[in-house]
């Protein structure tokens, strides 16, 4: 009887962790509760002495990377029954299967003077079979982290059957001194918060960078003349232009359309500000709002043929659609509160917004007909969501209360899960989040 | 990767090209106007006269008063602003080689761009109240801080009262923009 008792134990015990996975290793995301997949990563193999530091780097970025999406989480390496030792040595399945990993992520790293190179292979562990082909990326030494982010968006990528987001870079503000006297410049860092470069210096306030489609270059508004003027910065030799405005005139609030060749933004003049479009290239200006209201923070859908853009019209702030080339608007925002920043997801079924009711802001998101809102953050003061490359995620700037207040950039699921501040040294707000680097 | 070596030596430039007016006035007290705009060399307070002297720029500052309040999302000027505004208007008319940016601000309660807008709505209010009141409207350029140079840092509104403003900053003539 006890034996048998012990029998139905171990096969329990056994089938437990295969009960966590039927079928390939897929991971649907979803807006449900979701159980995260587990995840091994033995650290890379360093095919050359010099490769050593790189293959423990790169392999934690990796492991970073995935768990800090809250759909993965790792096995430590405490629990590994089985090493691995080489990078084409067959893998012991069962010694994985046994500490309940489901997915199996093995590299290796070559180091060659300042170049680098790491591939890496993924393993369905229950099914017992690679999931994709082994793949090589290449690169400089001082771009290691690129390496491993690539490592970690192409296993995203193969569980999920979605882009990633980790080889991309944002955008930002960074924020420095005392709320009545705050310094800004204009500040670009990897998405995880790691290699922060500056674009400007803070002899003058700049706000709401936006990236263009590729990520090449640079829309902001600085106050470098006393007004609000848009200047266009080139990322690679941050050479820059204004673009020109007449005197009396304040533009800001610009983004790029889907080309990168058109700018869309608020012009202000008498007291009035509505929503433009200029060819980067002729300079040529049309006006595709023509209220006596505050039209401000355009954003084109990723096919660009409608613009969301917040409007008071109505009395106060609330989101509209309108076609690419002005015209009648419709109103999509109606609960409770006040509502700006819209912001078109890259999937085109969402709009992310900023909604200020009852003393308080969220982050949130719509469909595009204005059902199902759904709020995912709040706090004294939440604005300015930018969408990951792949629609998962959105960034944004909280403000602390008070005399000491100071701005961070959190990211959130679509989901409302897993919000967590962007490491970083220093204050930081508007975030801008680019493409998935080539 | 060795892209941001060649950044660090353009900014160099960029800090050392950073422009400046001198002819421009600051605003007093809190030194707001044009702070962070690369436009706040002004003339410190005592070059800008004395604040019993009708003429200076101290009086217009101190004396008359070189803003005015505005309501919870609103550019509507108030009775108490109005008063301040037509002393201000007659100074103008009076010193007539003085020109002003009005400089509409708005309280942290609000996004980035549409405190902007509202900041401008609220600049441009003043303005055509001097306009209104017999000001050359060629004298008067509006801009807008939107919620960027708070005067008040707490977070309520006692704060957010006094950073709802539109102030007056005077300058020489001949500006240009």
């Amino acid at each position: 009887m006890i034996k048998r008792l012990l029998t139905v134990l171990v096969a329990l015990v056994l089938a437990g962790p295969m009960m966590a996975q039927s079928g390939p290793l897929r991971l649907t995301i979803t807006d449900g509760v979701i159980e995260p997949i587990t995840f091994a990563v033995p650290s890379f193999e360093a095919e050359t002495p010099a490769a050593q530091q790189a293959a423990s780097d790169i392999s934690r970025l990796v492991v970073q990377d995935l768990a800090g999406t809250g759909l993965f989480r790792e096995v430590p390496a405490t629990a590994f029954i089985s090493q691995i030792s080489s990078f084409v040595q067959p893998v012991a399945f069962a010694d994985w299967r046994a500490i309940n990993a489901q997915a199996l992520i093995v590299g290796a790293v070559t180091v060659n003077g300042d170049q680098l190179t790491v591939k890496f292979r993924l393993y369905d562990v229950f099914s017992g079979q690679e999931l994709g082909q082994g793949l090589q990326f290449a690169g400089t030494t001082a771009g290691w982290r690129r390496m491993g982010h690539k490592v970690a968006d192409a296993v995203y990528s193969r569980i999920t059957g979605e882009g990633g987001y980790f080889d991309s870079r944002v955008v930002f503000v960074s924020e420095a001194g005392p709320k009545d006297n705050r310094q800004k410049r204009l500040a670009i860092m990897d998405f995880d918060g790691a290699n922060v470069q500056f674009l400007t210096d803070s002899s003058s306030i700049v706000l709401a960078p936006r990236f263009s489609p590729s990520g090449d270059r640079v829309l902001y508004t600085s106050f470098e003349s006393g007004f609000p003027r848009i200047n266009l910065l080139n990322v690679a030799n941050v050479g820059r232009q204004e673009l020109s405005t007449a005197p009396g005139e304040m533009a800001f609030s610009p983004r790029f359309s889907r080309d990168g060749r058109q700018v869309i933004y608020s012009l202000s003049n008498g007291g009035n500000t509505d929503i433009y479009r200029t060819d980067l290239a002729t300079g040529q200006h049309v006006r595709l709002t023509q209220a006596p209201s505050i039209e401000t923070a355009p954003s084109l859908s990723p096919d660009g043929s409608q613009i969301v853009f917040e409007s008071d019209r109505s009395g106060n702030q609330q989101l509209y659609i309108m076609s690419a080339n002005g015209g009648e608007a419709r109103r999509i925002s109606f609960g409770e509160g006040r509502y700006g920043t819209p912001v078109w997801s890259p999937r085109g079924d969402l709009v992310a917004f900023t909604k200020q009711n009852a003393g308080r802001f969220h982050i949130g998101v719509m469909r595009t007909d204005g059902s199902e809102e759904r709020l995912l953050t709040s706090s004294f003061l939440d604005e300015g969501p930018t969408w990951s490359p792949n629609g998962r995620v959105i960034m944004f700037s909280r403000e602390t209360q008070g005399a000491g207040g100071t701005s961070s950039m959190y990211s959130v699921d679509i989901s409302g899960r897993n919000l967590k501040a962007v490491p970083l040294p220093s204050g930081a707000s508007d975030p801008s989040w680019g493409p998935l680097q080539p | 990767m060795t892209l941001f070596k060649t950044t660090a030596v353009v900014l160099l430039v960029l800090a050392t090209a950073a422009c400046t007016n001198p002819d421009r006035f600051g605003a007093g007290r809190d030194g707001s106007a044009g702070a962070g705009a690369g436009a706040n060399a002004g003339l410190g307070a005592g070059m800008a006269g004395s604040a019993s002297d009708p003429t200076s720029p101290l009086f217009f500052n101190q004396t008359i008063g070189d803003r005015v309040l505005f309501a919870v999302d609103t550019s509507t000027i108030t009775p108490a602003g109005q008063t301040i505004l037509d002393g201000q208007a007659q100074w103008l008319l009076t010193n007539a080689d003085y020109r002003a940016v009005i400089e509409g601000h708005a309280d942290e309660q609000g996004t980035r761009e549409y405190n902007l807008a509202l900041g401008q709505r609220r600049a441009n209010a003043v303005r055509e109240y001097l306009v209104s009141r017999g000001v050359p409207s060629s004298r008067l350029q509006v801009t807008s801080f939107g919620k960027e140079r708070p005067i008040a840092v707490c977070s309520d509104e006692s704060c957010y009262a006094q950073n709802r403003r539109a102030v007056t900053v005077l300058s020489f003539s001949a500006m240009t923009s």
